[in-house]
């Protein structure tokens, strides 16, 4: 009897519940979802195109500085037509993630150690932001130095530009992990290693995530900036033939390389946006969408 | 319905504090949290802890749990278990399913993988949330959640459990069922000889009357103990019984003199 009277109060419950947890609205399709996410990209694009083209036929600079879009997007069909555009590719990313690769190891490791030492945190906490305000090409003549014009110099930079915003992202995760968590972790039975395994490094994720964002950002701009001043013989990357475009004069291909920069950089953000959406998503911190 | 004697003997207590202080900074500016604070809790006894806000209520579990160490004086937990400790908040781990955040006591203790499954199988179970175990916590109501820490202290095994203000935060039509679930569990846990030890804190002095087989007044600003009655009502209970209103009308007189006391 009385465990009938309780059966039916948590109905009820979950009566009130389930009213309380009617957070789940319907979703739109995905075409239209998708839609409705591009257009406005797409009409941006076209205006700046529109803009372009307005400022080409109004003669503001010269046909030889400032080509026509219809031009670069021919220039750019024919480049993607030969070999040389997936061949500076196929250099310019492997660069991208030997240098990034390397920054993330670093960073993390050292991210690591601050967030936990004490000593550490006070010698170098304050160095690692200052690194970070550094720009990286400030680095190149140093680099090039020490290493002369070759890869290093190149990888060098590439990994000092990202490592400090990684390394940040792993000290601001650990740092603002709810305390409250971490007591809940000690009580279950989590110590040293194993708080860290189960609550500290998962509770510290969104923030080590935007760390790997911006730290790409930073690798990204690094290596441009040493593909145009650190030039090796026989290496045709990116921006290698961004810098022999400008130096033949060859405007369209100028924009075509910038056009392939700027798409490379978008797509690989696009992927951390993904991965910060779908941890965000897990832990319910998106209110809609 | 436990027939504990008035004074329970330190030797066979499931918590036994004595003399326990509790001091936050040193100088000038220490604060005494608790002082010389001695309560002995018998196996399978339900104990609240009521004191106005500021009292050290939940410095005391902290210490209990071994989260925080004693400035002075000694806590003894039977058999050196490792309480089992439940915030106002669910403190669950939003980065699991509520499956998950059962299973992290488990695996901590070691547990095989198939032993952990039917743990948490059972356990969720036991809290009336069988089929939520894919759930996010962020899906779930508060009184869901509530419930769902309740099943990962549990999973700890742990003879003892410290529950500071555990149902604080929630609605009081879910808080009366919880009270229910609550006292079934205990008085279940206690009929099958593996008594479950419980000291709970609470502001609110008719969730004690409701809950406990003893109240402990707790003076504010430093805690000390000033007050303690048993509750010798039959149970289940009900928070709308008169047995319970007449206690909880007298602890609230206690506590009305102690606050008076402070001038506020």
């Amino acid at each position: 009897m009385a465990t009938d009277n309780l059966v039916a109060q948590n109905e009820t419950i979950s009566g009130l519940d389930a009213l309380e947890n009617a957070s789940q609205q319907k979703l739109p399709g995905r075409a239209s979802r998708i839609w409705s996410l591009t257009w406005p990209k797409l009409t941006a694009l076209a205006f700046v195109v529109a803009i372009w083209q307005v400022l080409v036929w109004a003669e503001w600079k010269p046909e030889y500085a400032l080509p026509a879009p219809l031009t670069v997007a021919q220039d750019l069909w024919s480049w993607a037509g030969t070999s040389a555009l997936w061949e500076g590719l196929l250099i310019t990313l492997r660069r991208a993630a030997y240098g990034f690769g390397a920054a993330v190891v670093v960073g993390l490791l050292l991210g690591s150690a601050v967030a936990r030492i004490k000593v550490l945190r006070a010698a170098l906490g304050s160095m690692i932001t200052a690194l970070q305000t550094m720009p990286s090409i400030a680095w190149f003549p140093l680099a090039i130095l020490l290493f002369q014009l070759n890869e290093q110099a190149i990888f060098f930079v590439v990994v000092l530009g990202a490592a400090p915003s990684i390394a940040n992202g792993v000290i601001h995760g650990v740092d603002y992990v709810p305390p409250l968590l971490v007591r809940a972790g000690r009580n279950l039975g989590a110590r040293g290693f194993s708080l860290y395994r189960y609550v500290i490094a998962p509770a510290a994720l969104p923030a080590i995530v935007a760390g790997l964002k911006q730290g790409w950002a930073f690798a990204w701009r690094s290596l441009m900036a040493g593909e145009l001043l650190v030039i090796i013989a026989k290496s045709t990357s990116i921006g290698v033939q961004l810098t022999y475009a400008r130096e033949l004069s060859d405007a369209p291909r100028v924009i075509s390389v910038m056009i392939v920069i700027l798409i490379l950089g978008l797509l690989v953000d696009l992927l951390f946006t993904k991965a910060d959406h779908a941890i965000r998503r897990r832990w319910g911190l998106l209110d809609r969408d | 319905m436990t027939s504990t004697t008035t004074t329970p003997e330190s030797a066979t207590a499931a918590v036994a504090l004595s003399g326990v202080t509790k001091v936050y900074g040193r100088g000038a500016d220490a604060v005494v949290a608790l002082d010389r604070v001695s309560l002995d809790v018998a196996p399978g006894e339900f104990v609240c802890l009521v004191g106005a806000s500021g009292c050290g209520k939940s410095t005391l579990l902290n210490l209990v749990a071994g989260l925080d160490t004693v400035s002075g004086g000694g806590i003894r937990v039977a058999g050196d278990a490792r309480p089992g400790l439940m915030f106002q908040e669910p403190a669950l781990f939003p980065w699991l399913t509520v499956g998950a955040n059962v299973e992290v006591p488990l695996k901590l203790r070691g547990l095989a993988s198939a032993e952990r499954k039917a743990r948490v199988a059972e356990l969720l179970d036991t809290v009336h949330l069988r089929d939520f175990g894919h759930r996010r916590p962020h899906e779930l109501s508060g009184g869901m959640r509530q419930r769902v820490a309740l099943a990962r202290t549990l999973a700890l095994d742990t003879p003892v459990l410290l529950m500071d203000e555990p149902f604080g935060a929630l609605d009081a039509m879910t808080r009366d069922v919880l009270h229910d679930e609550l006292e079934r569990l205990w008085t279940t846990r206690n009929a099958t000889g593996r008594p479950l030890t419980v000291l709970f804190v609470t502001h609110n002095v008719r969730e004690a009357a409701r809950l406990s087989d003893r109240i402990v007044l707790l003076s504010s600003r430093p805690g000390r103990v000033i007050y303690e009655t048993r509750v010798d009502i039959a149970r289940p209970r009900r928070i709308d019984s008169t047995e319970v209103a007449t206690v909880a009308a007298e602890v609230t007189d206690r506590l009305r003199a102690e606050v008076g006391r402070h001038g506020h």
